[in-house]
């Protein structure tokens, strides 16, 4: 299979990235009948850039609500920073994830509150964390940061389709995490506003050195943002490996998703 | 033969089944409601949103509803009470339909069609647009935040709500014996309230509360198990009508069964 590895076992990519940060064992997760991860195994290295590709509804998204815990594992461990995610307590939860965070496929943006007010949501809930400098200091910075200062008196309702998508990106970063899950982040953008995307998360991505896992159909995006691609199929990472070995392979599962 | 009795038992399972889950899950919620409310830490800056968005919001339609009520609730049983010769008895007869029954039982069917449908389709979009997955990445507890707060502002606001549609209807009432005769409006207020006694005011209030807590659980309940994308959210809001107001029926006639039993009637 050239240099592509297939999988069954968590294997660990690029070992002079560092120390893994979410180590996931034969992971199991059905909905009813339906069973969506049978046995997936990854390993996500500190500092390193993910994507994890495959067909619709084959369990992309569910593998990354899994990781921040808003599903729950029928079976499997999954560790980030070393804690099983389905065994410590909703206080080390919300712990933990103040070290992650999450871009939504749809945005997810408070509908009933302006973009300075989405933005303050999550710096206003952490009482347990202490934040340097004011909230509004700090909103304004990730606006810059994405490029949208003068939206932060707007609803999301007056936002398009990308602005809303960097609007998320911006909440998900400004709590200023160790890791970032994106779920399908270019998805329903026309192409230049998907390369502004790209852009954007590769710059954010250099900037802050998070580790991220990217939930793509979008080979460009891929191409550009990931130093490693697994391939989920039939509930397993099927095969891992970098872009340009995933682009060489013969596998007629794999191949059609890079022509 | 068979077949009939398969057909019926699927006929009966699929009757049924929606409804017990439906009262699991109102079961479930409510049990969590009450426990997510009493610990700490508390969502007081939400629940006061909440009340204000909940209760000053639907002033303007309680208590014309109210007024209207007891306009007409007079002009309907003025005619007969004086065939009668008990025409004096009107402020009297009035204070205690409103208050035992009328207003508090009007406001909560009111009140379940206009807040409980909008607590269902605001936390049923909110469900679909995983805005309360993306609360919960925040590190914030959505059922803390926005469960519990929207049950507690019913539970605060829909006495507050019943007690101004009271007054409000009394007024009617006042309003339509002047339509027919004149009175003076002290005469009318004394009658009324000393026609009124502990035993009528006091079930009624709490009842209140019960109706408020049944609105809340019901439009919280459907709308967090929205699905299928606007559609359900549609039917969440439906639904969370259709039951609300079933609920306050049902717990109308039980409290009443119970006030009774315990001598307030």
């Amino acid at each position: 299979m050239e240099n592509a590895i297939t999988s069954e076992k968590p294997v660990a990519q690029d070992d002079k990235k560092g120390e893994p940060v979410i180590i996931v064992e034969h992971l199991k997760k059905n909905f009813g009948e339906k069973v969506v991860l049978s046995d997936f195994n990854l390993i996500v290295n500190k500092g390193e850039s993910m994507v994890v590709m495959g067909r619709s509804g084959i369990g992309k998204t569910v593998l990354i609500k899994c990781i921040i815990g808003l599903l729950k594992p029928d079976g499997g461990t999954l560790k980030v920073f070393g804690k099983d995610i389905s065994k410590i307590t909703r206080r080390d939860l919300d712990l933990l994830r103040l070290n992650i965070g999450f871009v939504f496929q749809s945005s997810a943006l408070y509908d009933s509150m302006t973009i300075r007010q989405n933005l303050e949501f999550p710096l206003r809930r952490q009482k347990i964390k202490p934040m340097k400098g004011d909230l509004n200091k700090l909103v304004r910075e990730s606006l810059i940061s994405v490029g949208l200062e003068n939206t932060i008196d707007l609803m999301p309702s007056e936002l398009s389709g990308g602005m809303r998508k960097r609007i998320g990106i911006a909440r998900s970063l400004i709590l200023k995490p160790e890791i970032v899950l994106y779920d399908e982040p270019t998805t329903g953008l026309d192409p230049i506003t998907s390369k502004e995307i790209i852009n954007l998360i590769m710059d954010l991505q250099h900037q802050s050195n998070t580790t991220s896992i990217i939930i793509t159909h979008d080979v460009e995006l891929a191409k550009q943002a990931s130093n490693h691609i697994v391939f989920v199929m039939d509930g397993i990472a099927y095969m891992q490996g970098t872009y340009e070995e995933l682009v060489k392979t013969e596998d007629p599962k794999v191949k059609p998703f890079f022509e | 033969m068979i077949k009939q009795n398969k057909a019926k038992k699927a006929f009966l399972s699929e009757t049924l089944d929606p409804f017990f889950v439906s009262a699991a899950q109102l079961a479930q919620f409510g049990w969590r409601s009450i426990r997510e409310a009493v610990y700490p830490p508390f969502e007081f800056q939400e629940t006061f949103r909440q009340c204000y968005l909940i209760g000053v919001n639907s002033f303007p339609l309680v208590g014309f509803t109210g007024l209207i009520l007891g306009l007409v609730l007079v002009l309907q049983s003025q005619p007969t009470l004086v065939e009668f010769g008990a025409g004096s008895y009107l402020p009297a007869m009035s204070s205690i339909s409103i208050i035992r029954e009328v207003g508090p039982l009007v406001t909560a069917l009111i009140c379940a069609g206009k807040i409980g449908s909008g607590i269902s389709a605001e936390i049923g979009s909110m469900k679909v647009t995983e805005q309360i997955d993306a609360m919960e990445v925040s590190g914030t507890n959505p059922f803390k935040f926005l469960v519990a707060t929207r049950i507690m502002a019913c539970m605060l606001m829909i006495p507050i709500l019943c007690i101004y549609a009271d007054m409000l209807a009394l007024m009617g009432a006042f309003l339509g014996t002047n339509i027919t005769g004149t009175i003076n409006f002290n005469f009318f207020f004394n009658r009324v309230f000393e026609a009124l006694h502990f035993t009528d005011v006091f079930p009624s209030f709490i009842k209140t509360f019960i109706f408020g807590f049944a609105i809340g659980l019901v439009g919280c309940t459907k709308g967090y198990h929205s699905q299928n994308g606007t559609e359900g959210v549609g039917m969440s809001a439906n639904e969370s009508v259709v039951v609300a107001m079933l609920s306050v029926i049902v717990i109308d006639l039980v409290v009443t069964q119970i006030s009774g039993m315990l001598g307030y009637i």
